[in-house]
């Protein structure tokens, strides 16, 4: 595939990986570079690059999967929600996976709730029109990544003046917990591969203050091999030449200043939380955003009555430390024995770019 | 956690990965247990009067009943006669058993049958018996077809997926994900256009004249719910063996890589039906790939990977960069990734 195929020449990845070896040996000290985006880890394992790396680098995977990081509480509020009279429930493929404290949204389908799997919201609004008579509810997820497509889907329902449609809105941002990971006394990170996508809308100018006040690297990279290693590779060199900047590999996709378009639809539409709880991490301040006022006839939290109950994470789970880059997955006590892919007890063994689930189906042959 | 609150089937139960066969295990297995049922095969064998009989059913219950490549009344075929042909033997005859949900258009039926009876004649079987029964509109969906077919086994051939060995190769007659990627775009959910087609085909015609050039194979199988990955898993668990598979020679439409890229989907895991996975020894690797090159369904065969002596179990993809990684069996059916 043209523009593909070029990211993965073995070739390039093997230079790349012999500069890489060579600033380790440099540096010589152990170093730990945290890739925040579950689209990273994904790759990361999809390609075997850990088991390329020189001893003395590791990757740490951070919190960066929204499917993973979904607290089991608000998968009780989906199925609550689902199981209404008269409700088509939509959602992202992945997310339909995710273990409530009883169930997921793929077994409340099999019990008969009308789940269905879009791949666009604009997917959502499409069916809320065929089914005038329905109330089609949006579980809306993710990232920056996915934001504005929600966010213009909104906005588009009321240019239409849709009224059987809304959105349960779960969207979070990404900075304020890298911040706190940041801030955790335990952490031990020496830099860090940004996400890419979400740099697409966001832009660089965000991270600043993670070269700034925390004296910490950060690279936007691409998703392909060849951009995980050359970002990798250029993280070290900072690190080598003592420099902590904000530097971007996948500038051929992301803009410093982002996708001013996008952001003014983020801005239009979502207001920050007080805070928002992650699974794994806690409630963290300034995390989740929710629909404005403006557009609360659009908003499922305010049109349907939800449990909303805080369910807390299984007390064995060590999640956080994993996240954290304090312990390997393997080092789980549950990993891979109470906890697998098939009965996910901890949040990243849910989704395919979990760390977990990632060690769980690809890494064991390492 | 999970599984045991809620004790229903879910569609990942269908999807041809682990939770399936704990499934089948657990209650079918369970129930039914016997020396020919056991080995799990995609067809008993059966021994009746010094002769040895191929036996096997499958029911066919595909969305949209008609795809680009195919439909229902094709794959109900190519399915079960695929399934006789994997295990070594002859396909003779095939029953045709319909469910169909009332108000189904008598126009469509005709239109299916006809290409049932088309696909048995390229494949040169008989449908020699059949059911008929109607349910209310909602319990079923317009047409469900099950076929049972039986053949003969070729004397003295027993492949099986306990027979795989260290230096063995892995073989396959095309590219794969074909069958998998054109019905989920014909479904229409993710609004992609794509030219792909199912790969759908009777493959006893070309295991015919690969035995003839191969005679030593080891194993054959259809790779279908749950794609090439999750047949090599079988293989390499029965076997006790590990198999190392290398992603650069895995033979794949472009259509169908950038289709899985957009949705995060792995074409391993992806279904076809006119793909046959073969284990053949080594020093028959090279006539058996010739003999299926040399088939109009096997133009784009290709040797994948190799049977290795390393963890026994572990199916092991050597990356494109060179990195290596598990190919494990699926847990329930591929999602796809939200972004």
């Amino acid at each position: 595939m043209k523009y593909l195929d070029e990211f993965r020449d073995p070739q390039q990845a093997s230079k790349v990986l012999s500069r890489i070896g060579n600033l380790v040996r440099e540096i010589d000290r152990p170093l730990r570079v945290m890739e925040v985006c579950g689209g990273h880890t994904h790759a990361i394992f999809r390609y075997g690059i850990e088991n390329l790396l020189p001893e003395g680098l590791e990757l740490v995977h951070g919190p960066g999967c929204p499917v993973c990081v979904l607290p089991m509480g608000r998968v009780d509020d989906c199925v609550a929600v689902a199981a209404q009279p008269g409700v088509i429930f939509t959602t992202f493929g992945d997310a339909m996976r995710v273990p409530g404290s009883r169930k997921s949204l793929l077994q409340a389908r099999a019990e008969g709730a009308d789940v269905r799997m879009v791949y666009s919201p604009m997917d959502a609004l499409a069916l809320a029109r065929d089914n005038p008579g329905r109330e089609v509810v949006f579980f809306a997820l993710g990232f920056e990544t996915t934001m504005p497509s929600t966010a213009l889907t909104v906005l588009q329902a009321e240019a239409d003046g849709i009224g059987n449609f809304s959105v349960l809105c779960n969207h979070i941002t990404i900075v304020p917990t890298i911040k706190a990971i940041l801030d955790s006394p335990d952490q031990q990170l020496d830099g860090f591969l940004g996400p890419g996508h979400v740099s697409m809308v966001i832009g660089t100018a965000p991270y600043e203050f993670i070269a700034r006040h925390y004296r910490k690297p950060l690279v936007v990279a691409g998703f392909e091999p060849l951009d995980v290693l050359q970002s990798l590779w250029m993280v070290l060199a900072q690190l080598s030449e003592g420099r902590c900047e904000i530097e971007n590999q996948y500038a051929r996709i992301v803009a410093q200043g982002g996708n001013a378009a996008a952001l003014q639809a983020l801005a239009q539409v979502y207001e920050l939380r007080e805070f928002f709880e992650w699974r794994g991490l806690g409630s963290i301040d300034h995390s989740g955003v929710r629909l404005r006022g403006r557009y609360a006839r659009f908003d499922a939290e305010r049109k349907f009555a939800l449990p909303n109950v805080r369910i807390a994470d299984p007390k064995a789970c060590q999640c956080g430390e994993v996240l954290k880059g304090v312990i390997k997955p393997r080092q789980c006590k549950l990993f891979g024995t109470a906890c697998t892919p098939q009965t996910p007890v901890g949040a990243l063994m849910v989704s395919s770019e979990g760390a977990c689930a990632a060690y769980y189906q690809y890494g064991r042959a390492a | 956690m999970n599984d045991r609150a809620s004790r229903s089937v879910t569609l990942a139960h269908g999807g041809g990965g682990r939770a399936m066969k704990d499934l089948v295990d657990e209650v079918f297995v369970a129930a039914f247990q016997n020396e020919f049922l056991s080995p799990l095969e995609d067809q008993a064998r059966l021994p009746l009067n010094g002769e040895r009989l191929a036996f096997t059913t499958d029911s066919y219950v595909v969305d949209p009943l008609f795809f680009p490549g195919g439909d229902i009344g094709k794959l109900a075929v190519c399915g079960t006669v695929n399934d006789l042909a994997v295990g070594g033997a002859l396909p003779l005859y095939l029953s045709c058993a319909v469910i169909l949900e009332e108000g189904v258009r008598v126009e469509l039926l005709q239109r299916v049958a006809a290409s049932m009876a088309r696909t048995a004649q390229a494949a040169g079987v008989q449908i020699v018996t059949g059911d008929t029964k109607v349910v209310p509109r909602g319990a079923c969906d317009k047409l469900f077809i099950t076929t049972t077919g039986i053949g003969m086994m070729r004397p003295g051939f027993e492949p099986g997926a306990h027979r795989a060995l260290p230096g063995d190769v892995v073989l396959v007659n095309g590219v794969l994900g074909d069958h998998g990627a054109a019905i989920l775009c014909a479904r229409g959910d993710m609004a992609l256009d794509t030219p792909i087609e199912s790969d759908c085909a009777p493959l006893n015609g070309l295991i015919g004249a690969l035995l003839a050039a191969a005679p030593g194979i080891r194993f054959m199988r259809d790779a279908t719910r749950g794609g090439a990955a999750t047949v090599l898993n079988e293989v390499a668990a029965a076997s006790g063996v590990a198999i190392e598979l290398d992603e650069a020679r895995l033979p794949m439409r472009e259509e169908v890589k950038a289709f899985c890229e957009i949705l995060g989907l792995d074409p391993l895991y992806l279904a076809n039906e006119g793909r046959v996975v073969v284990i053949a020894p080594a020093r028959e690797a090279d006539a058996a790939f010739a003999a299926m090159r040399a088939h109009p369904l096997g133009a784009g065969a290709a040797a994948i990977g190799r049977v290795t002596s390393g963890e026994p179990g572990r199916v092991v993809l050597r990356t494109l960069v060179g990195g290596r990684r598990l190919v494990d069996m699926l847990v329930g059916e591929q999602l796809p990734r939200i972004c």
